[in-house]
């Protein structure tokens, strides 16, 4: 094993600069989850409380097991995508532990918007089951929700990834034998009733869990019954006549328990083996990564020096160090887990994408889980490049990430530009978990470039009329898109559409990839088939 | 000597036993209950022979079976302990008539001593001085009562038959004097199957001394020096001691005399305990006679580096003793802690369940301990709690006390409620240590003795939960097995829903740069991390280091200063509770001694309606509200286990 040396100053005063820019950005982001973790805020939450309700946040925490790590996922999901407050997009998703058994857990948060699904709930939803799906992670739905946000049916009702799809998921993953369970806290209306009656065990609270697929209003209107929700559809009718519930409860935190005791029953066990490797806790401090990394993306430093603050013990064994060193690829583990990893040090050459394709077919080949560590402003331009065939270069790392059926994680450390994004297994590329840095970007190329290339089509343009373009207009030209590729390639702008799983604290980076992975654990990995590499 | 020895015994003396006849060369046969299939002493011994159910009326006491077992076995003899069968005077007469050597005196020896007021004519006789007191046969009220003002109250009534503190009564004044009465009768014919009683004087303060002699079949006689038990709760012993501190030689000897006079009046052979009231005044008054080993020998072996069970054995193979009396040194001071499965904080109610944390001081030299459960084992509602005896030896009383509470801070039991901490603090007591005894030091210092516990809640609460956010003791490769309380984006923060006695106590903690906080108490900061086992604590930066047991529903954090124990939450048993509104529950295993209510009565809150009997005491269950008797499940004699519904009542409408 080679123990990875830092040549870090915390003394240098570029140092100190980086650390205090970072610093404020991850002030910021927590600020921010801070006021997310309110829901829909006082008022509503004590109205919740009042009912004799906990919040979905509460829930969470009865429900995991005392004191573990919850890996909460879209955080960010929905944020100022509407004009309406949706924080989190009203639904509460991530990874805990139940009983010692990793779950997916999916919570409706009633104090937002009654709990309703807009857009982003809808995708939000179905991410945290995709993950589920692909770890082979229980699924526990904890439902408290007027079920879809009426005014945008158009937008959740309709199409493939739409409502219809929560419901696909569950009858698909049961079969998959990843057990489902919900537990009726609230409102389960309409499509929301199929949640328990397509659970594998269900769990209703007395006085709080409704179910019916047309409520009170709705079946007064059509048959001019008049119905009490609580005799329509309470605990009593669904555990005692209906058999749509399994379990009653008496509350919350009773319900709670018993979803515990459900999957303390469910014979659960990973696929794969906890490795039984000592965990070493890496030589030099997380926190450090704020000063060498900084928010100026185009500062360059070495990733070494961030890899050295992830891995256990700092160990990271090199492959093909001298060769495309503009790519750095290497095995280490994370809290005992073995990794390949595939982190950019510079723009992608020919040669450095060759080496990561090979790289990730090794892994791919020996089941080594992979995380990349995306930096990239893209791949080298020019006619001396195309020349010596970049593109297909480039192809072969965009191939080799495509197939690889090993467990993929992305954390944007920086950049994320055009190509560079594809073969550093950007969103398209199916990586398991994807994580974002607040000071990464992530746009088809960097704004200033945008703005250049448009300015050049114009001057281009003009130039045929034998016009020329004056500083001022040129300015004036490229200052709205370097604004809008800003904008959009933020990562709230970004985590708030769930282009990725959530914004994180660079100092979490190892816990976040350690939980990721043992996460990913309890699915099996498939043999890996690549697709045609052109030569 | 003998070649086989049946011990009709169970826990910490069978396996002391064991040990001193496997030195010996003796072969050892274990008897055994339901209950003790994989107990220590039945693995310790070289055969064991099943009794019967776990019940000891249904196994240890019953003759036959015993007899039985030592005649299948060969056992030459058979040591009967202490408690059981140890001065069943029946017993000793079977052993004899098969032949047994029973490891004891003489029947004649029992039967003499067996009732008090026959052994006080004998002792009286023998010119033992008596505490003036009434041991006629006449028992009606009135006589007793009569006799009692003759002595002048306040007296003392006692269960001829008697022992151990039950059916035994102080009346301070003639008008609570018929109540007294009844209700020891009742308890003396509940344990000894017979109601006579005895009225003595009731002396103020004075200690409990009592002399270990030993008698050959040749007629020698010595006595082992003295021991003060005068540290008593509810006449059962808590810490004893050798020598006795501050008595003069002069008493000392005449005591010892006496007791030798006492033994000799009654042909004794083996090891006896004569027990004296020791008055201020350093008059003495013989109180009883044990005729067996006691449970607090091993200090008197501590002091004079005998071994008390090897001399029951020489003797009993008709050996003479093994030293005369100016052969027989003291050295240094001893003592002996009984640490109990039980709850000071609730009148010593016995605890039972399973010993899931059994972590004792190293023995050496200094310290010795007499148990017969490991680590795992159970505290059955069967039989005496005790856990184990705890004794040290010093060069002097001082030294020994130190090493007495030193030794008590080492010993962590987790999973049943333990008596260690307020053992503590009778060790630690400044009249304790000032050898300022009597046997009315618990309820004189009660206030010392008994600290209440609440203000200490709140903070061993915030331990607890650094304790399980400190990270499993074992490292493990899963991140998800770490109890870090991680939460993304923020800093760790972790709620601990506890119960301590029957409260609840909930505790959040958050992590901040400078360590854990609790919300409304910012100025205090935490850290923790675990060294080993204990967890290192550190509070505002003074740093100190706990035990935090933390295993299946139980938090407890033993302290320098105190233990306590938590029990998580529990989402079921809160429901039960509103469901058990209107009944009445078994507080522990037992048996039914009386309802005193029946169905259709109306009864009011706290009114007494049944009378249970465990763990050889009474309790009484009180009506938790006022209302109409619904229900009434069991009758007297029934057997009922912990939490069993006695009986149901309508509460009153309002």
């Amino acid at each position: 094993m080679t123990v990875l040396s830092s040549a870090v100053n915390p003394k240098d005063p570029t140092y100190a600069a980086n650390a205090e820019a970072m610093q404020k950005v991850v002030a910021d982001l927590q600020a921010k989850v801070h006021a997310i973790k309110q829901g829909g805020g006082p008022k509503y939450q004590e109205r919740h409380l009042a009912r004799g309700k906990l919040l979905a946040r509460q829930r969470i925490e009865k429900l995991i097991d005392s004191g573990s790590p919850f890996l909460e996922i879209g955080q960010f999901a929905a944020w100022e995508c509407y004009d309406d407050y949706v924080p989190a997009a009203g639904v509460v998703a991530g990874i805990g532990q139940v009983e010692d058994v990793q779950c997916m857990i999916v919570a409706n948060d009633a104090t937002v918007k009654g709990g309703t699904y807009y857009p982003l709930t809808v995708k939000k939803h179905l991410r945290a089951q995709e993950i589920a799906e692909r770890c082979h992670l229980p699924c526990i739905y904890l439902v408290d929700s007027g079920g879809a946000n009426l005014p945008r049916q158009d937008e959740v009702f309709p199409d493939r990834d739409h409502f219809g799809r929560i419901f696909f998921n569950q009858a698909r993953m049961s079969a998959l034998g990843i057990p489902q369970i919900a537990v009726v806290m609230g409102l389960c209306t309409a499509g929301g009733a199929y949640v328990p009656a397509m659970a594998d065990e269900s769990i209703i609270v007395k006085e709080q869990g409704t179910i019916f697929l047309a409520g009170p209003p709705l079946v007064k209107a059509a048959t001019g019954e008049e119905v009490s929700a609580e005799e329509l559809g309470g605990a009593n009718v669904h555990t005692r006549v209906s058999g749509v519930a399994d379990h009653f409860a008496q509350n919350d935190e009773h319900a709670l328990a018993l979803a515990r005791r459900s999957v303390a029953r469910l014979n659960f066990k990973p696929a794969q083996p906890v490795p039984q490797h000592a965990v070493e806790e890496p030589l030099y401090d997380a926190a450090e990564i704020y000063g060498i990394v900084g928010t100026d993306l185009r500062k360059p430093y070495d990733v070494r020096e961030v890899i050295a603050r992830i891995v256990d013990g700092s160990n990271f064994d090199e492959f093909k160090q001298n060769y495309g060193n503009t790519l750095v690829t290497g095995f280490a583990r994370i809290h005992g887990y073995p990794v390949g990893i595939v982190a950019n040090n510079g723009i992608l050459f020919s040669e450095s994408a060759q080496k990561g394709a090979h790289f990730i077919e090794l892994c791919a080949q020996r089941k080594i889980p992979l995380v990349f560590l995306q930096n990239i402003t893209g791949f080298m331009v020019g006619k001396k490049y195309e020349a010596e065939g970049i593109a297909k270069h480039g192809a072969k790392m965009v191939t080799a990430v495509s197939c690889a059926e090993v467990p993929k994680f992305t954390v944007l450390i920086g950049g994320s530009y055009g190509a560079g994004n594809y073969g550093m297994c950007g969103r398209a590329y199916d990586p398991t978990l994807m994580f974002m840095w607040p000071n990464a970007r992530i746009s088809v190329m960097g704004g200033e470039q945008a703005a250049g290339v448009m300015a050049q089509v114009t001057k281009d343009n003009l130039a045929r009329q034998n016009k020329t373009l004056s500083e001022a207009a040129e300015k004036e030209l490229k200052e709205p898109i370097i604004e809008q590729y800003e904008a959009q390639g933020h990562p709230y702008y970004a985590s708030a559409r769930l282009w990725d799983d959530g914004i994180i604290d660079p100092a979490q980076t190892r816990t976040v990839l350690g939980l990721s992975l043992a996460a990913a654990n309890n699915a099996p990995i498939a043999d890996t088939k690549f697709g045609v590499f052109r030569m | 000597m003998l070649q086989k020895l049946l011990i009709a015994n169970r826990g910490e003396i069978a396996c002391r036993i064991i040990r001193t006849a496997k030195r010996l060369g003796i072969r050892t046969v274990a008897v055994y209950s339901d209950a003790d299939r994989h107990a220590q002493h039945v693995q310790l011994a070289d055969e064991s022979v099943y009794l019967g159910p776990a019940p000891s009326a249904e196994s240890y006491l019953v003759v036959d079976k015993v007899i039985q077992a030592a005649r299948d076995t060969g056992a030459d003899a058979i040591h009967p302990g202490y408690g059981f069968l140890s001065e069943n005077e029946d017993f000793a007469e079977a052993c004899s008539k098969h032949d047994i050597i029973f490891v004891g005196p003489p029947v004649s020896a029992i039967a003499a001593m067996g009732s008090k007021s026959a052994a006080k004519a004998i002792m009286s006789e023998a010119d033992v001085p008596l505490v003036p007191g009434y041991h006629g046969s006449e028992q009606s009220i009135e006589k007793l009562q009569a006799e009692a003002q003759k002595i002048g109250f306040p007296v003392l009534l006692k269960a001829a038959y008697g022992g151990g503190g039950k059916g035994m009564r102080i009346v301070n004044q003639d008008s609570e004097f018929a109540d007294a009465l009844k209700s020891a009768k009742r308890e003396a014919q509940a344990s000894f199957g017979n109601d006579k009683m005895l009225v003595e004087k009731y002396l103020g303060n004075p200690r409990h001394v009592e002399i270990q002699v030993f008698c050959d079949q040749h007629g020698n006689a010595v006595y082992l020096a003295e021991r003060d038990c005068s540290v008593q709760r509810r006449h059962q012993k808590v810490i004893e001691e050798a020598p006795a501190p501050a008595i003069s030689q002069r008493t000392r000897e005449a005591m010892g005399e006496a007791a030798i006079r006492a033994a000799q009046a009654i042909d004794y052979v083996g090891a006896g305990t004569v027990e004296f009231l020791l008055d201020s005044d350093s008059k003495f008054y013989f109180m009883e006679m044990n005729t067996r080993l006691q449970v607090e020998h091993p200090v008197t072996e501590m002091v004079t580096g005998q071994d008390l069970v090897e001399w029951q054995l020489l003797v009993a193979s008709g050996e003479t003793l093994p030293l005369a009396q100016d052969q027989i040194q003291v050295t240094g001071h001893a003592f002996e802690a009984r640490i109990y499965a039980e709850d000071p904080e609730h009148e010593f109610l016995p605890s039972t369940g399973t010993l899931h944390v059994l972590r004792t001081p190293a023995t050496d030299s200094h310290i010795r301990i007499d148990s017969g459960v490991i680590e795992g084992d159970e505290v059955s509602a069967y039989y005496d709690p005790m856990i184990a005896k705890l004794i040290v030896w010093g060069e002097n009383r001082t030294i020994a006390l130190r090493r007495l509470v030193q030794a008590l801070h080492e010993y962590r039991v987790g999973g049943v409620k333990t008596n260690i901490d307020f053992l503590r603090r009778i060790a630690n007591h400044q009249q304790f240590q000032r050898a300022e005894l009597t046997t009315r030091f618990i309820e004189k210092y009660e206030s010392d003795l008994f600290v209440d516990t609440q203000p200490l809640v709140a903070e061993y609460a915030v331990i607890a939960a650094l304790a399980e956010v400190s990270g499993t003791v074992t490292a493990s490769a899963n991140p998800w097995a770490q109890r870090n309380a991680f939460r993304l984006n923020q800093a760790p923060c972790f709620e601990l829903a506890l119960q301590y006695q029957d409260e609840a106590v909930n505790v959040a903690i958050e992590q901040t740069p400078q360590g854990w906080i609790q919300a409304d108490q910012p100025d205090i900061v935490w850290q923790a991390h675990y060294q080993g086992d204990r967890l290192i604590v550190s509070r505002n930066q003074r740093q100190f280091s706990v035990y935090v047991f933390n295993a299946g529903n139980e938090i407890t954090v033993f302290t320098e200063q105190a233990s306590l124990r938590f029990i998580r939450h529990r989402v079921a048993d809160t429901l039960s509770d509103d469901q058990a509104t209107g009944s009445m529950t078994a507080p522990m295993n037992g048996t039914i001694v009386e309802v005193m209510v029946a169905t259709g009565d109306t009864v009011a809150a706290d009114q007494a309606v049944v009378i249970m009997e465990a763990m050889k005491m009474e309790y009484t269950i009180r009506a938790s509200h006022a209302g109409t008797v619904e229900n009434v499940f069991y009758a007297a004699g029934d057997l009922v286990s912990d939490g069993a519904e006695l009986l149901s009542i309508t509460p009153e409408e309002s």
